[in-house]
């Protein structure tokens, strides 16, 4: 292809988009729509997860260590706790530390005078932190296994809950996005349609002068590219500029809630959104174009 | 250039312009559109084609465009047998071809420039000989004092004229006109006849007219070939309509 035509090719693509403004438009609507909700629903599931992921990161696993066990017995665990893949942390908890955090909190600050001696003597514990609460039960059953360990105290309700809830999230998400593309995918076909039917005497032209099947098509592929890059420009400025006022009011009028919500920054709600978008856009709108001029391509 | 290339362009410009063998095309069960057909046409020959409505004339148009491969029989185009040409060939078959239709099928939204450029960007003729072909082209048709105007503001015989200039810039040695008169009133149809003609007697291109026009087939003394459902009854050189009633 030379130089020349390339350019040609690129301008009347462009150009294409301000020819038929009306069908650009209501294309670059569809496409907006589409995208819009699709980013507004992963925003939400995005979140979602991250608050539950949050709650994952708080649930911990206790356990007691016996009595006897020396301090090298104690580093020894520590370090064999700390080496497994779904821990993330392992905190050593003394029995003095642990009286000295619960006591205040349950009893009041004059727990000393009320209590001579440390309840909690001999309960040295390791307070253990996973990655996935999905594997919770494995490492409770390993714990437990130890000779250095008395007792494992965890919430087995808990992390059922968290794994179903995680579960059906994601399933459900994967459901909600797969039919919000097949509309979009829906609309776009018939929009795209209906722009080419307007053009099909222009393609017929083309052919008809001898021009290739690549020549007749790259315009039209072109044009579908941007529309669909700015099809899912404008739902992504909108949705970054909702999120952002949303968590605003959200921190101004709820200021409850921020303590046990944890919403997710934009720019991590962006890292993935963002190409995902731009790509799904310029998908559809190579996909629509291309398989649409297609069926009028054999002339 | 070499015997052999010499022997080659020999054997190249030897062949007809067209050749129909036998020509069958049938699109159902039910009566062939053409039936046997034969016609000949030599390079730089001035052919009418003339028929009632369903004849098979649009039939044997789109046979010489490929639009449409024969049932049986051959079709060949500037020594190109049309039926074996595959998808992929087509494009560059069919710039041995311009075309002029009857309701001149220009690009509304262009300029009388770019209507007639557009032919040329299509064979990726380089920038620079575009302006000067495009000019050339406009010029044999008498438009080069209208290369920016819109394609609207024009009359229905400027239009054609347009579509005439767009068929003829990328010079080739077929020009094709589907009743190109049938949207024009007699003068304009007339100024019409009279630029093919031009063009055919002072460019050589073999032009071939599909028509209804009676006044105009007479009045040109050329080659007649009439059609009647799907086969030729008559071929006469310096021939004139014949009445079918």
């Amino acid at each position: 292809m030379r130089i020349s035509t390339f350019f040609y090719t690129l301008k009347q693509g462009i150009v294409n988009i301000f020819r038929n403004k009306w069908f650009s438009l209501a294309s670059i609507a569809t496409i907006s729509s589409c995208l819009f909700l699709f980013g507004l629903f992963y925003t939400v599931i995005a979140n979602f997860q991250y608050i539950i992921k949050t709650a994952e990161g708080e649930m911990s696993v206790t356990a007691f260590l016996q009595e006897d066990a020396t301090q090298e017995q104690i580093d020894q665990l520590g370090e064999m706790i700390r080496s497994r893949p779904e821990v993330s942390e392992a905190d050593f908890i003394s029995d003095e530390q642990a009286w000295a955090e619960w006591a205040p909190e349950n009893i009041g600050e004059d727990y000393m005078d009320i209590y001579a001696e440390n309840p909690f003597e001999g309960m040295n514990s390791y307070e253990i932190y996973m990655n996935d609460v999905e594997q919770q039960q494995s490492l409770v059953d390993w714990l437990q296994s130890l000779p250095d360990v008395s007792e494992v105290h965890y919430s087995e309700v808990t992390a059922t809950t968290l794994t179903g809830v995680n579960a059906i999230v994601a399933y459900v998400s994967v459901g909600i996005i797969v039919i919000l593309l097949l509309v979009s995918i829906f609309l776009i076909n018939n929009t795209v349609i209906i722009g080419i039917s307007v053009r099909r005497q222009e393609i017929e032209i083309m052919k008809g002068i001898g021009a290739t099947d690549f020549f007749v098509r790259s315009p039209f592929v072109i044009e579908g590219i941007v529309i669909g890059l700015i099809g899912s420009v404008i739902p992504l400025t909108a949705i970054y500029f909702i999120y952002i006022e949303v968590i605003n009011y959200v921190g101004i009028q709820f200021p409850a809630l921020t303590g046990l919500l944890q919403f997710l920054p934009v720019k991590d709600v962006y890292r993935l959104l963002l190409p995902l978008s731009l790509g799904i856009g310029a998908g559809i709108g190579f996909l629509g174009s291309f398989i649409t001029v297609r069926k009028h391509l054999r002339v | 250039m070499g015997p052999f290339e010499k022997k080659r362009k020999k054997k190249r410009d030897s062949h007809d312009a067209i050749m129909l063998e036998n020509v069958t095309k049938s699109y159902s069960k039910g009566v062939p559109a053409l039936d046997g057909v034969s016609i000949t046409v030599k390079k730089g020959e001035f052919v009418f084609i003339v028929g009632d409505s369903g004849s098979g004339k649009s039939t044997l148009i789109r046979l010489l465009m490929r639009e449409l491969t024969p049932t049986s029989g051959r079709v060949v185009v500037q020594g190109m047998d049309v039926g074996r040409l595959k998808h992929r060939q087509v494009p560059r078959f069919r710039r041995n071809i311009g075309i002029v239709f009857q309701d001149f099928r220009l690009l509304s939204d262009r300029n009388v420039y770019e209507n007639v450029a557009f032919a040329q960007r299509i064979v990726q003729t380089p920038a620079k000989e575009i302006r000067k072909n495009v000019t050339n082209a406009l010029t044999v048709v008498g438009l080069a004092g209208k290369y920016k105007a819109k394609t609207n503001q024009l009359s229905g015989g400027e239009q054609q004229r347009v579509a005439v200039a767009r068929a003829l810039v990328n010079n080739p040695p077929i020009l094709l006109a589907d009743e190109p008169t049938g949207n024009l009133d007699p003068k304009n149809s007339w100024d019409i006849m009279q630029l093919l003609k031009r063009i055919n007697e002072e460019m050589g291109t073999t032009i071939i007219v599909v028509t209804h026009n009676r006044e105009i087939v007479n009045a040109m003394q050329k080659r007649v070939i009439t059609i009647k459902k799907g086969v030729v009854i008559s071929d006469e050189e310096k021939g004139g309509y014949i009445d079918e009633d």
